[in-house]
């Protein structure tokens, strides 16, 4: 009988193409997603030795991190973005990839959030992009990780990445999800418990009974943000919730191909005696919502909870990072952390964007209005997510509630479009980081779930989503 | 590249993200150079920050663990050869950038918390003390104090460093494999 394996080394095993002592695996690529900011570079190794790209069918291309959300019918205002947003036109025509999602085409979205929409990423595949958040595909049951640009030139040419084969570990999640708990505030439960460097040099599968209740939207929460903790991606073995998300989807299997997908996809389960290199179980049972005090996303606590004092932590380090972070976020030691002032809410970003985001935020806004003191942007993570929405009447909600409806995009998550938050003031972001400086220079990112930024925009503080629930 | 020899800037803080190394605003730029006015934006604002500090200078960033955790952006490395580092010594990075550095010839040198803490402690008493790093022998050392320790690297990078291999280049004499690869899969398919 051959040896057990997890899903990890499923996929890794067969997609290996070459393997040598003392060398990284060449392993093949079955779908590369390239965005405006870590392909140009990559492009131009192509030019310089005269190579084209390999596989411009497996290459799908979008531009999303610094494109407007506000006014698209012109053309773009910042001239840095429009020459990186040109580069990757150019590149895309000279290079022959014709999967390519321009500002307008309805497939147009964020990277992380369209590769699943489309049917794109599917259970079994190897997935890869010049962005550390890639781990999202790992939702599906795909071996999804971020690389650079160095490495985003190897798969253009030659379809592979060197890479070694990451230590795995199994993170169960067990228990009972309570009220107002959401996948991000399990993430950052995690995370929280983990620290940032928790998972450093292992791919993560995620098990446990509470994944398998999660939505298949919810499950991407998660694998999101495994690099937060360290890892190099996550991954969660593909079920029937996995089967129907994708089933229609454009770019999914279609007819007798589907019947043979979803019997390949049910084998990449991992076996029950599959072995890890670490096994971590959590118990999530009586947790609450999560809110973050500091500046990494490990720095969190539950939302009724207390800034902990550095006299609770271990001399050193962890305490130096403490000071420093409540200093940067002008939070005291020991403060609660309800009630606290904001003045913006941002609800998207590749953690948090999705039909399922937006319709547990509009849930609480609906009927109400939002603080005349805080700014509310919700950016839809593609188009596909803002044309549902408004199908359902989600921005209907959101407008007469005073938020700003936007377009889809990577917006304020990282702030390289014009939407920046100012100096000084505080941001209830749905996103994945709030590493100083992360949504504008000066700005003071507070991370939680979109129930807990939908609560927080009616009373322009910290709100614990339970109350409106 | 076989050998380091400089004097370093210590950076004795953990967690060091991405977007400390260099903020997303920066990133929009199609080219790898000039990066370097960039490194630390933030912190470099102020004026006690190690890098305004004319006592340390040096081709060798010393860092504590977990460096360049965050995004992907190759740009942090960039940032930093373009600032002129040739080498970033600390006690763990983030695999991302650990790979990243690689990619790019900024040589990422792991070594031990104890070693590491030596290595600020050096610095502190004397900002010109020289640290040596070996490539050939995997050896990192302090002449002037008498440490030394070893330090692991994937020897198949440790080649490509010192012969300036290409990783595309050796991808590419694999092209017949790949190819194979590719077809034995649509056989299995069907």
């Amino acid at each position: 009988m051959p040896r057990p394996k997890n899903i990890l080394e499923k996929i890794w095993d067969s997609h290996r193409v070459f393997q040598k002592e003392g060398y990284p695996d060449v392993l093949y690529i079955d779908a590369h997603f390239i965005h405006e900011v870590t392909s140009p570079q990559a492009f131009d190794v192509l030019r310089k030795k005269h190579l084209k790209v390999l596989r411009p069918e497996k290459t799908f291309a979008v531009a999303d991190h610094t494109v407007p959300t506000i006014d698209r019918k012109g053309p773009i205002k910042s001239a840095k973005s429009a020459r990186l947003i040109n580069a990757l036109i150019k590149n895309c025509r000279d290079f022959g990839v014709k999967n390519f999602f321009p500002l307008g085409h309805p497939y147009n979205g964020i990277v992380h959030v369209i590769g699943p929409e489309l049917g794109i990423s599917q259970p079994g595949m190897t997935i890869v992009c010049g962005d550390s958040h890639t781990s999202t595909h790992g939702a599906l049951g795909s071996l999804a990780f971020g690389i650079g640009t160095s490495e985003v030139a190897q798969v253009l040419s030659s379809q592979c990445v060197l890479q070694y084969r990451p230590k795995t570990m199994k993170l169960k999640i067990e228990g009972k999800i309570g009220r107002g708990v959401t996948a991000k505030d399990i993430v950052l439960y995690i995370i929280s418990k983990m620290s940032t460097s928790g998972a450093r040099g292992y791919f993560i599968e995620y098990a446990g009974t509470v994944i398998r209740s999660l939505s298949v939207e919810a499950r991407m929460t998660i694998a999101n943000m495994s690099i937060e903790a360290g890892a190099r991606g996550g991954i969660i073995s593909p079920d029937k919730k996995t089967f129907a998300f994708l089933k229609g989807k454009p770019f999914a299997p279609r007819g007798r191909d589907w019947g043979r997908a979803v019997n390949f996809w049910k084998a990449l389960e991992s076996d029950p005696e599959a072995r890890y290199d670490k096994e971590i179980n959590f118990d999530i049972s009586g947790i609450e919502p999560m809110i973050t005090y500091g500046t990494s996303p490990a720095m969190a606590v539950g939302i009724s909870g207390r800034i902990p004092r550095a006299k609770d932590l271990e001399a050193g380090e962890e305490r130096k990072a403490l000071k420093r972070a409540l200093k940067y976020m002008g939070f005291k030691e020991g403060e609660k952390m309800i009630g606290k002032k904001i003045d913006y809410i941002f609800i998207g970003s590749c953690t948090n964007s999705r039909l399922e985001d937006l319709l547990s935020a509009s849930g609480i806004i609906k009927g109400r209005r939002v603080s005349p003191n805080v700014n509310v942007l919700v950016v839809p993570g593609s188009n596909k997510v803002k044309k549902e929405a408004e199908k359902l009447g989600v921005d209907r909600i959101f407008i007469k509630a005073g938020c700003q409806w936007r377009h889809p995009g990577c917006s304020a998550c990282l702030a390289m479009n014009e939407d920046k938050i100012p100096t000084g003031k505080y941001c209830l972001s749905t996103s994945n980081r709030n590493f100083e400086g992360r949504q504008g220079p000066g700005a003071r990112t507070i991370l939680a779930s979109p129930l807990t930024a939908a609560a927080s925009a009616i009373k322009g503080e910290i709100t614990d989503p339970r109350e409106y629930l | 590249m076989k050998q380091i020899e400089s004097t370093a800037v210590p950076l004795p803080i953990e967690n060091i993200d991405t977007d400390q190394i260099i903020p997303a605003r920066f990133l929009k730029t199609v080219k790898k150079e000039g990066l370097g006015d960039k490194l630390f934006y933030i912190w470099r604002k102020k004026p006690s920050f190690v890098l305004n500090n004319k006592n340390y200078s040096g081709e060798i960033l010393v860092t504590g663990g977990n460096f360049g955790c965050g995004s992907s952006r190759e740009h942090a490395v960039w940032a930093l050869l373009d600032y002129g580092f040739r080498a970033v010594v600390s006690s763990s990075f983030a695999d991302i950038f650990y790979n990243n550095s690689l990619n790019n010839g900024l040589l990422p040198v792991r070594v031990s918390e104890k070693f590491l803490k030596m290595i600020f402690l050096a610095l502190k008493e004397n900002p010109k003390v020289k640290i040596t790093i070996d490539l050939n022998s995997q050896i990192v050392l302090v002449p002037g104090k008498k440490m030394k320790e070893r330090f692991e690297i994937d020897p198949y990078k440790k080649l490509c460093l010192i012969k300036g291999y290409d990783d595309v280049d050796y991808l590419l004499s694999l092209k017949d494999k790949i190819i194979r690869f590719e077809k034995k899969r649509k056989r299995r398919k069907g």
